[in-house]
């Protein structure tokens, strides 16, 4: 470990450690624009500059390696006056637009420029210009203000997986584009507009509606997919005005999809403000009071048995445990949270979790992906299996639709067929997962919820155990959710009781009539026309599907406008914050639910979150433990028998990326990347909406 | 480099939709290719363009990059930012004869605006502009890296070197008839890089044979300028 000093600190850091890491340790920050500590070392933008005792010149701190004896002095006349003409050099060629700049108040140059920049610049001549950039539906450019740190690039290019950005020419004519004028095509690329230290790349949604300082900002947790990603949401008013990653080394690291970042404006679409109830064919906006009387009215002489709840993918756990105690409390077993069928056993919990953790794929030494292309159904866990890919010697296989996940794969085969050779061991990859120290099996809803699912998960656990999956200290059976509700619903129990029919059994049961009245708590992707029949409460926030095949509307609170506890696909159980209030009538869903209980004089226990939440955590304990990854125990899940290879290829659950769940079919900006965005992300020609 | 234009050049020229290497030139792409170790397969991008652009007559249409890059294995944005990086490959079509005249300092010290008055004489044309013939493109480059030479201009492959205004006029005039190409090198028929009056040093070391080495009688292969060379080093070192 070599010894250095930096400003007379004495430090001791690993060797390659570089100066300014080094520095860092110290407590000493070194400005610096090109640098970032998750992506290559580029040492282009010289801010960073230091004098180092014995050197010539001062020098580039990122990408110096550290040494023994080494003196650094990072605020000595030298260093501070070397910075000063970089910084100098930088705003030569960039405009002084900084009043109508998106990027104004949260500048790493505006910041910089305080501190190193000269009240007036020298420079008379004409200042360079350069053309915008078509980057996609997205991220906007204003490339004059680019200073070529090339972190977008390196971004795209190493993290994300999809080089499609580069730099062109060289010296004052140096340009960032696609130099073909393309979209880009990453589900991530709006961290480029994070990373961007200028106002180069800023958000095109978000375009000058708000300035950074006018923002409140509550942290909260995503859940329009299931990787749980750790978020901030910027309200002003009553209004998010965007959504920006946060830092979760465990989850997302600083990074976010795109759908997750993009897709806050469809909250402010379609939204429903005010209950409603179908009179005469037409849906009339009522009082609460009114609503909660047409639900009595029609339930309370239902036998238990004729009454349904279905969970849709956005429910929180407290609404979905109020729910299931109300449900109970009416005498139905009829409840699911799998509105699409996957074959999930919610009494074996390592049955339905990604086991081994996010974090834990970068030790994960060979992979098998089935059914699944977790590039769309979760962009920030697909970063990390190619994180791991860039470490190497990791064997990826992948059975399903061929696709680019951004890292090569073997691609095995569609077909079931494949899967079940694996099973047998016959297939070669049977004994690359046997061989590896640490294999993994990616199982995704794809082979889940078709109608052999249960047999897939059966066959998926006899690979685990054969093959070395799951060993003492290693997991390596992981299912890969979509459904940011799916866990949390497995977790509590929201599945059918004793007798109790599960989502295709209610949809049945609802045409026959023997199911009379369904409670959809925001569930849309099922198919709404079985429900013609029967008396369907629908309880969410937009006016999607199954609002419209609803008797009675109660108006739910979204995501940013309640706080609401939701499990990740690993099972780490997270909270959401609230961030502004829900609109008009709208309330908190698990408030909706009690009202309702006591106008069916069935009131459940608990007046406040604070007591549903001791409620949730004495019947479930693992609610208590907040934002910890455990695996779950080891069991006997799963069915025996032949895959069907008559079922078709092995698809995805998602055929579009960017309209997935009622807030990002809502959205405006989620649908122009449906239009504009390639056709990557539409595995065929079904929209979201087809659910 | 006139590459500023290029940008809107991609969207509106005229590109050819396909590309690909000649028989002839896949054995050579193989040849090239086999010299790089096994997965280092890319550092053969800058031979494979300049491949490429010659069998392109001369400049590389989107569709040849985009083929070199899938030969490569390389993701496309890669060989873009080569090929813009690089002045010497053509992003738009250039003429029959791709003139280039240097106008950087030890150029213009001796004489190149004089040159590109004779260019643009006998073509007719300004920099950046190609005739109307298609015959020739004037390109104004930084440095041919003959300024021992200067005034430099590269038609093509071939260099141009002493230049006058008259002598430049002749070698373009005789190139654009497609005449017996002048010989190349340098128009004032001094001999590689040689002091152009005559030998300065070693004189008595050589003898004779470098007091004929002016600049009337050296019209003799170039071979010979080596031997001179060689001769005024051995001087310099007694």
């Amino acid at each position: 470990m070599p010894k250095l000093t930096i400003d007379g600190l004495d430090v001791d850091v690993p060797a390659g450690t570089s100066v300014l890491q080094a520095a860092e340790q110290l407590g000493i920050e070194i400005p610096r624009f090109c640098y970032h500590e998750r992506l290559p070392v580029a040492a282009n933008c010289r801010m960073c500059l230091v004098e180092i005792e014995k050197m010539p010149k001062p020098v580039a701190s990122c990408a110096m390696p550290v040494s023994e004896g080494m003196v650094v002095k990072t605020q000595s006349d030298v260093a501070l006056q070397a910075r000063k003409d970089v910084m100098e050099l930088l705003l030569i060629n960039h405009p002084l637009d900084c009043p109508i700049c998106d990027q104004g108040g949260e500048c790493d140059l505006q910041d910089q420029a305080v501190a190193y920049g000269k009240g007036r610049g020298r420079y008379t001549d004409d200042k360079r210009t350069v053309t915008e950039k078509n980057l996609g539906p997205l991220v906007k450019t204003a490339m004059t203000r680019c200073i070529h740190c090339t972190r977008c690039v390196r971004f795209l290019t190493e993290i994300a997986g999809v080089p499609e950005l580069g730099m062109m020419n060289r010296g004052e004519h140096a340009e960032i584009t696609t130099y073909v004028e393309k979209a880009l095509t990453s589900e991530l690329s709006g961290n480029i507009v994070d990373l961007c230290p200028v106002g180069a790349l800023t958000s095109k949604p978000y375009a000058f509606t708000a300035r950074p300082w006018e923002l409140k900002k509550t942290e909260s947790i995503d859940v329009l997919d299931a990787v749980g990603c750790a978020i901030r949401v910027d309200t002003r008013g009553n209004q998010v005005m965007r959504v920006l990653p946060r830092l979760n080394e465990d989850v997302n690291e600083e990074w976010l999809g795109d759908k997750s970042r993009h897709a806050c404006d469809g909250l402010l679409k379609r939204r429903l403000d005010t209950p409603y109830v179908r009179r005469n064919g037409h849906l009339q906006a009522v009082s609460w009071p009114e609503a909660f009387a047409a639900i009595k009215e029609r339930l309370s002489d239902l036998p238990g048995a004729a009454i349904a709840a279905i969970a849709g993918d956005l429910a929180d756990a407290e609404s979905m445990f109020a729910l299931k105690q109300l449900m109970f409390a009416l005498g139905s077993p009829n409840l699911d949270c799998r509105q699409d069928g996957a074959a999930l056993d919610p009494k074996v919990s390592a049955s339905y979790r990604f086991n081994t953790s996010i974090a834990g794929i970068e030790e994960a030494d060979a992979l098998l992906i089935v059914g699944s292309n977790p590039r769309i159904e979760a962009p920030v866990l697909n970063a990390r299996i190619r994180k791991r890919y860039l470490k190497g010697d990791f064997k990826i296989a992948h059975i399903g639709t061929k696709a680019d996940l951004t890292y090569p794969v073997q691609h095995l085969g569609e077909d079931v067929s494949v899967f079940q050779a694996i099973v047998d061991g016959t297939h070669p990859f049977f004994e690359t997962l046997k061989s590896a120290a640490r294999p993994m099996i990616i199982l995704g809803m794809g082979a889940l919820s078709r109608d052999d699912g249960a047999r897939i998960l059966g066959a998926a656990r006899h690979v685990s155990e054969k093959a070395g999956l799951v060993v003492d200290g290693w997991n390596g059976f992981n299912v890969l959710h979509t459904a940011a509700a799916r866990v949390g619903g497995m977790e509590l129990g929201f599945v059918p009781g004793p007798n109790g029919l599960d989502t295709q059994g209610i949809l049945a049961a609802a045409r026959r009539g023997d199911v009379q009245a369904v409670w959809l708590l925001g569930a849309d992707q099922i198919e709404t026309n079985s429900l013609d029949r029967a008396f369907v409460i629908y309880q969410g926030h937009h006016g999607d599907v199954g609002a419209q095949v609803a008797d009675v509307i109660l108006p739910g609170a979204a995501y940013t406008e309640k706080s609401g506890t939701y499990l990740n696909t690993e099972g780490r159980v997270q909270r959401t914050r609230r961030a502004v209030f829900p609109p008009g009538e709208a309330r908190e869903d698990w408030k909706i639910i009690r009202a309702v209980s006591e106008a069916l004089d069935h009131t459940l226990p608990f007046d406040t979150l604070e007591s549903l939440r001791a409620a949730l955590e004495t019947a479930i304990p693992s609610f208590a433990v907040l934002d910890v990854a455990t695996p779950g125990v080891w069991g006997d899940f799963g069915e025996n028998g032949a895959l069907d290879s008559g079922l078709g290829a092995l698809g995805s659950a998602i055929s579009n990326y960017y309209m997935t769940d009622p807030i990002s079919r809502a959205s405006p900006t989620m649908a122009r990347c449906t239009l504009e965005i390639g056709d990557h992300v539409k595995a065929d020609a079904r929209t979201g909406t087809n659910g | 480099m006139s590459d500023m234009d290029l940008r809107e050049d991609i969207k509106t020229m005229d590109q050819p939709e396909t590309f690909a290497f000649s028989p002839e030139n896949q054995a050579e792409v193989a040849a090239i290719v086999a010299k790089y170790p096994q997965g280092r397969q890319r550092s053969a991008v800058m031979p494979l363009l300049d491949m490429a652009q010659r069998q392109s007559s001369g400049w590389l249409p989107r569709a040849a990059m985009d083929h070199v890059a899938e030969l490569l294995g390389m993701p496309p944005v890669r060989v873009y930012e080569v090929a813009t990086f690089y002045t010497m490959y053509n992003l738009k079509p250039v003429g029959r004869l791709h003139v280039q005249i240097c106008t950087n300092v030890p150029c213009w010290l001796r004489g190149a605006p004089e040159i590109v008055r004779a260019a643009q004489d006998v073509l007719g044309v300004a920099f950046g502009q190609t005739t109307e013939d298609g015959a020739a493109t004037l390109t104004e480059v930084e440095c041919l890296g003959a300024c021992a030479n200067a005034p430099v201009m590269q038609v093509n492959d071939d260099l141009y070197e002493d230049l006058t205004y008259d002598t430049a006029k002749a070698v373009l005039e005789a190139l654009l008839k497609g005449e017996t190409p002048p010989i190349a090198g340098s128009q004032a028929g001094r001999r590689g890089a040689c002091p152009c009056h005559g030998a300065t040093t070693l004189k008595d070391l050589a003898g004779d044979y470098v007091a004929q080495d002016s600049v009337k009688e050296s019209a003799k292969p170039k071979a010979k300028a080596k031997t001179a060379k060689s001769a005024e080093a051995g001087k310099e070192t007694t």
